[in-house]
């Protein structure tokens, strides 16, 4: 990893901040005025990427059911009606229903996709190097060791995000929960559970 | 490109090391690093092909040791070099030390034969295809027999969109394979689903 070209103290590697530094001054003197722009997408990322908004769109599933019915039909096209949008290359949201008899589970083998606008950015472990091997090959023992065991009759479905289709996982309401409002329930939804690693 | 990105089905990884609610970020310096390649694409610089295909072609030891933000900050720095906004050495003048970048990349592929399109509940065998540049199909499914059970809008084909190579927007299906098909005997039971871009499949008879 070392340049033979450069003076003998610059051949440690930079430290990761200084790296950071140093792309965005490359594109500041390419005109794109990265500086000015970035914290605007720094906001983005931990404000308005939050599961939060998913959960919003799960509470609404869960009271509504023509609104359920538009979702698991056209993801993108539903989402939008509770103001939540998708990046463009994110052409299509496929929701994919819970039942007592089917368990769905999503992660992405090569690398990170994720439906980020609307279930938020995924945690490291979802990047990580044991998710991304072992899901797809033995969901049933990783859900196990992330504390979720599930009843050996309960099929498990697990979705690779390969292309630029993204997933959702519309979890079960918890039992207890009939009748409660949307505010109340979207505040029990959480990130994991549309990732389908938890169960609510 | 068979490189070790491609972990699906990888034996060996242990326990996920999950918390609960786990952050998304951990430091002000991925945050940035996030926006900066986000930014970057929303500028037209590269296009989210090219940034994977970059990340993709990261050194292999880089690759599994580096945290998730330095893999995209890596691409990101590649593709800046890459497109000619600066040289490496600048780079490094920039950063006060080496910047490990990822590895050259080869040319792409386009999708030639327009090829009929599948419906929910056809079956589909993938490729036997071994490609060289950037492809989006998980190792684990080659020469796999599964089912459609999805059919997505025409998305850019990969192959070609991270090579500047010129090619047709192709959809991807969702198609079902069963564990036991792809690792027979040595697998949970399950169905894992892969969305699979037209060209990386057959119909299968």
């Amino acid at each position: 990893m070392n340049s033979p070209t450069l003076p003998p103290g610059l051949h440690r590697t930079a430290s990761i901040e200084d790296r950071v530094r140093a792309v965005q001054a490359v594109l500041d003197d390419h005109g794109l005025d990265a500086s000015t722009h970035a914290p605007e997408l720094d906001r983005a990322a931990q404000e308005d990427w939050v599961p939060r908004n998913g959960a919003r769109v799960v509470a609404r599933a869960w009271t509504d059911p023509a609104f359920r019915a538009r979702l698991l039909a056209d993801g993108r096209s539903a989402v939008a009606e509770l103001g939540l949008s998708m990046p463009k290359h994110h052409r299509h949201l496929v929701v994919l229903e819970n039942t007592p008899q089917v368990h769905n589970v999503i992660c992405c083998s090569l690398c990170s996709c994720t439906a980020f606008t609307i279930i938020g950015l995924p945690p490291d472990w979802y990047k990580d190097l044991e998710y991304r091997s072992r899901v797809v090959r033995e969901s049933r023992t990783v859900l196990k060791e992330m504390g979720l065991e599930l009843p050996p009759d309960v099929e498990i479905r697990v979705w690779d995000t390969t292309a630029d289709t993204r997933y959702m996982v519309l979890p079960m309401q918890p039992a207890g929960s009939a009748g409660w409002s949307e505010e109340r329930l979207a505040a029990v939804v959480t990130r994991d559970s549309m990732i389908g690693v938890a169960r609510l | 490109m068979d490189g070790v990105h491609d972990l699906g089905g990888r034996q060996g990884f242990g326990r996920v090391r999950y918390t609960i609610d786990a952050p998304a970020f951990h430091a002000a310096w991925e945050v940035r690093a996030n926006s900066l390649y986000g930014y970057a694409v929303r500028s037209g610089l590269f296009n989210m092909d090219e940034y994977r295909y970059a990340i993709e072609r990261m050194e292999p030891r880089h690759y599994l040791t580096a945290p998730y933000y330095e893999r995209s900050l890596t691409a990101l720095a590649t593709l800046c070099v890459e497109k000619g906004l600066v040289t490496r050495e600048g780079l490094e003048q920039r950063a006060g030390g080496a910047f490990p970048l990822s590895g050259r990349g080869v040319p792409g592929r386009t999708n030639e034969a327009v090829d009929a399109p599948f419906a929910v509940g056809d079956r589909v065998r993938v490729r036997d295809d071994h490609v060289p540049g950037h492809v989006r199909m998980p190792g684990y499914i080659r020469g796999k027999r599964g089912v459609v059970v999805g059919v997505s809008p025409a998305y850019p084909f990969p192959d070609a969109h991270a090579h500047g190579v010129a090619a047709r927007d192709e959809p991807t299906y969702d198609v079902r394979f069963r564990t036991q098909d792809l690792w027979p005997d040595s697998s949970d039971p399950a169905l894992v689903h892969v969305a699979v871009f037209r060209s990386y499949l057959t119909r299968d008879e």
